[in-house]
């Protein structure tokens, strides 16, 4: 500041402070750029691979730009396992168990939040509860229940069918708990007044309530879709046949036959990849609310 | 929207006559509204978990609809269980290297990405992305780059006179190439929580720190790790509980191996329950991770309630 006192007017207006930081970047970028590129290199490398000739994976020293870009590596391991189906197969389960919960949740997470009913308080304890327990636990019993459900109540949906997949999963604990404490937050007077007017609880939630919970139910749409196409260890329990198999499950069983042919299984992990890093692009900041906001408050 | 507002404004209802109104049909509307979701967490979320508990003290192989009571035979067996005492042991290994080092890995990238410098959406957005990589998308991407003939990894070391390892076939390496991808896996999510609690530490208290002479590594220690403190114990808790129940990585890169150097406690009780079909062994296995998990939990949260920092 005490510069200032000897420079002119005209000398301080010319040189906005602004402009100074333009020409002297900060030396943090030398801690980060590191950093990132750290980070990043895995994702590179796979890229790289996935687009170099399975002569050039295996050249010493490393190819770190492929001379030619081998596209058809893409189409090879297109053809060499169905990820087709694999890609349907994880959108369908994805995509309903993400629709699905947001409903069932809703419902709930509402009437835990705002209806009075007899014996609330226990059954959200009870149902909160089930968040402890781990999947390890569950997923034997489960199984056997999903196998008895196909014998006995629905024989489309055995052991080995989409079914299996989804509706086990058609709602979450944790997307009640969520949204409850989102409701909780809505000022009430907004609800009580459409209710005077005779509306339904139904079109309260519909009209007033999930209209201004739109970032609450986002948040919980890129969790459960996250959560859905990177399960895993279910889908391994209960398909047995390539065309039920999601994306991550066909992956493995393409890693197993194709272990030597690294462009290919670089250019078929790229291609799984793709729909989420889509998603994470596209709601970046509902993926960063959803763990830096329900992982500290939840 | 608008005519809503209108009407709280027009008439404010006394709080009285609005529970008057809202009483009747508030016990039908309300388990209409719970039902559907009940139903469900209580066939496959509730259920299981006793039924789990029932398994673990019979045999079943998961065909055959008898299953005799065994007793206590499952958890007696599994005390005297080697392989299971190795996995229980990976285990403790694995998380012990594992939730320090995403934690630290988290802080000090965060630590380093809170700031306003330009492009600084464009580095975090780079920290975050490895959220967007499912569990097995990064083992396919570690297996390729520490393979022991073409791998990058082995590559570098090749460059610096270091022989090439044989990594995940090695039995004294591949625990710890399992560690380095997951590691790299969770860090977009540690850096996201230790960002997120970074933004709530006052600039004020660095710059009263500097005026009393503070070095930036002693209000490093002084201010930012006791603020940090809720969102290191919400990462330790949240952390060791994926921490053990690692999987899909073991899966897929090792199965196990070489010589169960990489057996942990859920790759064990899937491969008992699903590969040799002896599922009330692995239910009992399963109940000890739960107890373990919920034990660990606990003693968690009392040490982070003695020496956490909460603001008030």
């Amino acid at each position: 500041m005490n510069a200032d006192v000897t420079t002119t007017a005209a000398e301080v207006a010319s040189l906005p402070r602004r402009s100074l930081s333009r020409f002297r970047p900060s030396p943090w970028h030398l801690v980060l750029i590191p950093i990132t590129f750290v980070l990043l290199v895995p994702l590179l490398w796979m890229l790289a691979t996935s687009l170099e000739t399975e002569a050039e994976t295996h050249r010493f020293p490393p190819v770190l730009v492929p001379r030619s870009l081998q596209w058809h590596n893409y189409a090879d391991a297109w053809r060499a396992a169905p990820f087709g189906s694999f890609l349907v197969n994880s959108l369908i389960v994805s995509v309903l168990t993400v629709i699905s919960t947001l409903v069932l949740c809703s419902l709930a997470g509402y009437a835990f939040a705002r209806v009075r009913f007899a014996g609330r308080g226990l059954l959200f304890i009870v149902l909160m509860a089930t968040l402890m327990v781990p999947f390890q636990v569950t997923m034997i019993p489960e199984f056997l229940i999903v196998k008895w459900l196909g014998l006995h109540v629905w024989t489309q949906l055995g052991i080995d069918h989409l079914g299996a997949l989804i509706v086990p999963n058609l709602v979450t604990a944790f997307g009640i708990f969520f949204l409850r404490q989102f409701f909780l937050t809505i000022p009430i007077e907004l609800e009580e007044a459409a209710r005077m007017d005779g509306t339904s609880r139904l079109g309260v939630l519909i009209k007033i309530v999930l209209p201004l919970s739109l970032p609450a139910l986002a948040t919980l749409a890129v969790i459960t879709f996250l959560d859905s196409w990177n399960s895993f260890l279910w889908p391994l329990i209960v398909v047995n046949s390539e065309p039920r198999m999601t994306l991550p499950l066909g992956l493995t069983t393409f890693q197993g036959a194709h272990n030597t042919q690294w462009s290919l299984l670089m250019a078929a992990n790229v291609v799984s990849l793709l729909p989420m890093l889509v998603v994470f692009f596209a709601a970046q900041r509902y993926f960063v609310r959803s763990v830096a906001g329900t992982g500290l408050k939840g | 929207m608008a005519a809503v507002r209108e009407l709280v404004r027009d008439r404010q209802p006394t709080a009285s006559r609005v529970r008057v109104r809202l009483r009747g049909s508030d016990h039908l509307s309300g388990w209409a509204f719970v039902t559907p979701a009940t139903v469900l967490i209580a066939i496959f979320g509730l259920l299981p978990i006793g039924w789990s508990l029932l398994l673990s003290f019979q045999q079943s192989d998961l065909l055959t609809p008898s299953t005799p009571w065994v007793g206590t035979a499952n958890y007696r067996r599994l005390m005297h269980d080697h392989t299971f005492a190795v996995s229980v042991q990976h285990t403790i290994v694995y998380t012990a290297l594992f939730v320090p080092a995403t934690m630290i890995v988290g802080v000090l990238i965060a630590v380093a990405l809170n700031r306003n410098i330009r492009g600084i959406s464009l580095y975090r957005t780079a920290a975050y992305v490895t959220m967007a990589v499912s569990t097995i998308n990064a083992a396919i991407i570690f297996m390729w780059l520490f393979e022991p003939s073409f791998g990058v990894v082995n590559r570098a070391l090749g460059w610096v006179g270091i022989p090439a390892q044989l990594w995940l076939s090695n039995p004294d390496q591949a625990l710890y190439v399992i560690v380095a991808m997951t590691v790299w896996g969770w860090t977009g999510f540690a850096v996201v929580v230790y960002l997120a609690a970074l933004q709530g530490v006052p600039q004020e208290l660095y710059d009263a720190a500097a005026i009393d002479g503070a070095g930036r590594f002693a209000s490093f220690r002084t201010i930012t790790i006791p603020l940090l403190s809720p969102a290191s114990l919400f990462l330790a808790i949240w952390l060791t509980i994926s921490a053990l129940q690692l999987f899909d990585e073991v899966y897929l890169t090792t199965r196990g191996g070489p010589l169960h150097a990489t057996s942990v406690v859920v790759y064990y009780l899937w491969d008992q329950a699903f590969n040799q079909f002896d599922a009330g062994y692995a239910a009992a296995a399963a109940y000890v991770l739960f107890m373990a998990t919920l034990v660990i939990t606990y003693l968690q949260f009392r040490l982070g309630d003695r020496y956490a920092h909460y603001r008030r």
